[in-house]
């Protein structure tokens, strides 16, 4: 990769914000996917270098929270929401039509132009609106098929899609 | 004359356009008041979660000393109500919600009992001079003055109340146990991980009002001798985390957090972390682990956290919604809380009501109260057909049967149907339910949420969810029901927490209740709620069929073909059962079966 996903600066930052002793492991990881949209390999190991913080306490808390992503991801994360209300209501149907409005194959998540990734997460607490996903942070409910097509075309569109993969 | 307009903007409401509704308003009444007309004075205000999450965007107006609330309101009725209503009077009455009238009684908020939700949807939750006005900090402020520590843990242990994450212990007893430990400092930990799928309480009353959480907290923390307090918040809630912090920055500039609190030399704190994602978590030590940064893996108890917690010191946990009862308590007095609820369930219980039910939303209802009239009474019932269970307790609960509807809301008759009150996540079954799919469904969540520490939980799961997958595939065999109960009653032994001793309970109660549709799903191989894809048969009926070819394009596979306007044939043998044709037909024309 031509660029670093983030640099040693921002990465110094971080560390004087949220400290350097254990307790800050999960809020540096945060910040670092904040800034890069994910936790780069080389940033676990910059931080293990100026801290108190092991490489391998890093990559263990990394890899045990479903937040954290080792991965980079597109600009806009889409989480489908698969909690019991959205399963009963058919989220499977849903994740289909996400996909099939972003033209993903199955084996991506992550959308060739690197403009969206898809999740599925385990419940996004707004039963009431079964099915529901999560665009960006803005929460879209009572979702169809077609419902979704319509909110994905919406932010294709418009480019409305705030820039915001926390 | 003045009107006060409320909308409601939390997470439900602004996923159903309420922010539009609200700059609407807005710009309304800045016209207004530029045009100054008769001198009306016109307030807009933002509030949290009113509760009726099935008629959302809500908008309350309140004028001549009345209230009206009107229900999925869009910019174009925002501006007529805004125009009839707030400016001429008259109020719209067909979208108005026509709360206890002779038409349409208020079957909704009259049953409720609204304790821990007193102040949701009635208040602006980033404004502290609008919650004191309203009485938040005032139970506080008495405590701090006029009691000792003693008094206020004594009045909660009297009051009854539980902790309402789930396992029900006295929250007056667990004070007690931290006060009394050794150790300094100690401390204070909000649990509001709301991990469980299908809950939703906590962050409501976060987003709403989350001041009194904070309440809660320092009149907890002044009873334990606590200096220093987190909130666990989960990550996947934006808006109650930064409802949270301006909450916590403006009680701090109020001088109600800090050192020296209202000059009374109390001194006390609160941070926030942002909880990664982790249903472990819930567990009081993995908790724990996690705010120390490290990986969420409970450990052996005891030394129980009220002796040995964050960095080994004292450390007393609670859930949001009893944090937020606290308050209420020290208010009203022990036996004004003691008077509602049942023998052993004192106070009110937080529901989130969803799934296949009319009126879904969040409910608030004394303990006690008939699973039948939650659902039926407050929630509508099922839009079309009956009810077929309820799902009670999320992953860690199970489902009670619709002849069981007469159980009530309490900690310990909810546990002798197998399912756990748990942290009040309550969803809703119709037919279209498949008993071992919600089996498998859970199952799924809590292999994949097990820490992995015990072996039983992370293979036993693992072992239950192949065996359930298979069923729904049709694989089953007539052996693996009891595997399962093997297995079940193993993993419950074999676990260290809650997790694993819990994780059994959604098979073990569609076993106990729902036996015969496993049994058609090995024996017949059949799905007699038409939801295992795999024993589905999806055909295009040739009199519906007009052949607008919208199905084949849909189909992923080309398992489709017809001439345009002919009845179009799906190939069986290379359909993969996803569904895409149904959604594609506009005619009804692909049948399930």
């Amino acid at each position: 990769m031509a660029q670093e996903p983030i640099s040693t600066q921002v990465l110094d930052r971080i560390l004087e914000r949220c400290g350097r002793d254990g307790s800050a492991t999960i809020p540096i990881l945060q910040a670092i996917q904040a800034e890069a949209g994910y936790v780069p390999v080389e940033a676990m190991k910059y931080v293990a270098a100026h801290t108190d913080i092991d490489a391998t306490r890093l990559y263990g808390v990394a890899t045990f929270y479903t937040q954290f992503r080792l991965k980079p991801v597109g600009r806009t994360m889409i989480r489908v929401c698969h909690g019991t209300a959205c399963h009963v209501a058919g989220a499977e149907r849903i994740t289909a039509a996400v996909r099939d409005a972003l033209g993903l194959a199955d084996e991506d998540d992550t959308t060739s132009d690197q403009r969206f990734t898809v999740d599925e997460v385990a419940c996004l607490g707004c039963c009431s609106l079964a099915p529901v996903i999560m665009v960006g942070e803005t929460t879209h409910g009572k979702l169809t098929p077609d419902k979704v097509r319509k909110v994905i075309a919406g932010y294709r569109d418009t480019g409305a899609a705030a820039e915001e993969s926390a | 004359m003045s009107t006060r307009i409320s909308v409601g903007l939390a997470t439900c409401g602004l996923a159903c356009g309420a922010q539009a509704v609200y700059d609407e308003l807005a710009r309304l009444a800045r016209e207004t008041s530029a045009q100054a007309r008769n001198g009306d004075e016109v307030t807009l205000r933002k509030v949290g979660c009113l509760g009726m999450c099935h008629r959302e965007p809500l908008v309350e107006v309140e004028r001549d000393g009345t209230r009206i609330l009107y229900g999925e309101v869009s910019p174009e009725i925002a501006a007529r109500i805004f125009e009839d209503h707030v400016l001429g009077g008259r109020p719209v009455a067909e979208h108005a919600i026509g709360l206890g009238t002779d038409e349409e009684p208020d079957t909704f908020f009259a049953p409720q009992t609204r304790i821990v939700l007193r102040n949701c949807g009635q208040l602006d939750p980033e404004d502290l001079t609008e919650a004191r006005a309203r009485g938040v900090y005032g139970a506080f402020e008495r405590v701090l003055k006029g009691m000792d520590p003693e008094e206020v843990i004594d009045t909660v242990t009297r009051s009854g109340l539980r902790g309402r994450g789930g396992a029900g212990f006295p929250t007056g007893r667990k004070w007690r146990f931290c006060r009394e430990a050794e150790g300094e400092p100690k401390y204070l930990v909000c649990n509001a991980d709301e991990g469980d799928p299908g809950a939703f309480m906590d962050r409501s009353v976060l987003e709403g009002d989350p001041h009194s959480v904070i309440e809660g907290m320092l009149i907890a923390a002044y009873a334990i001798g606590a200096t220093q307090g987190y909130v666990y918040v989960r990550a996947e809630y934006p808006l109650a985390i930064r409802h949270l912090r301006k909450a916590l920055d403006d009680a701090r500039a109020a001088g109600l957090l800090g050192a020296d609190i209202l000059g009374a030399g109390f001194a006390f704190d609160l941070a926030i972390k942002k909880g990664a994602g982790a249903f472990v978590c819930g567990e009081e030590t993995a908790l724990i682990a996690s705010i120390e940064g490290r990986r969420g893996m409970p450990r052996l108890r005891p030394p129980f956290p009220a002796q040995s917690g964050l960095w080994g010191r004292p450390t007393n946990i609670n859930n949001v919604e009893t944090f937020a009862a606290v308050p209420w308590i020290l208010a009203r007095g022990a036996e004004a809380f003691a008077a509602i609820g049942t023998d052993k369930s004192k106070g009110t219980k937080v529901f989130a009501l969803a799934g296949k039910v009319r009126r879904g939303g969040l409910v608030e209802v004394p303990m006690g109260m008939p699973l039948r009239e939650v659902i039926e009474g407050i929630g509508g019932g099922v839009p079309r057909g009956e009810v077929k269970a309820v799902q009670m307790g999320g992953p860690s609960g199970g489902c009670i049967p619709a002849s069981l509807m007469d159980t009530r809301v309490d900690y310990e008759e909810v546990t002798a149907t197998g399912a756990i009150m748990g942290s009040g996540g309550m969803v809703v079954l119709d037919e279209s339910a498949c008993m071992v799919d919600i089996a498998r469904f859970f199952l799924d969540f809590t292999q994949k949420e097990s820490c992995g520490k015990c072996t039983f939980c992370r293979v036993g799961t693992k072992r239950m969810l192949e065996i359930l997958t298979r069923i729904t595939e049709g694989q089953g065999q007539p052996e693996d029901l009891d595997a399962l109960e093997e297995l079940s009653a193993a993993t419950k032994r074999a676990s260290l927490c809650g997790l694993g001793q819990t994780a059994p309970n959604p098979v073990l109660t569609t076993l106990r209740y729902f036996r015969d549709e496993y049994e058609e799903h090995i024996r017949d191989k059949r799905c007699p709620a038409g939801r295992c894809k795999a024993l589905l048969t999806y055909t295009i009926d040739p009199e519906a069929c007009v052949g607008c070819t919208a199905c084949a394009k849909a189909c992923p596979v080309g398992a489709i073909s017809g001439e345009p306007k002919q009845a179009h044939v799906i190939d069986q043998v290379t359909c993969i059962r996803c569904g895409r044709c149904v959604d594609a037909c506009r005619f009804d024309a692909v049948k399930v079966t």
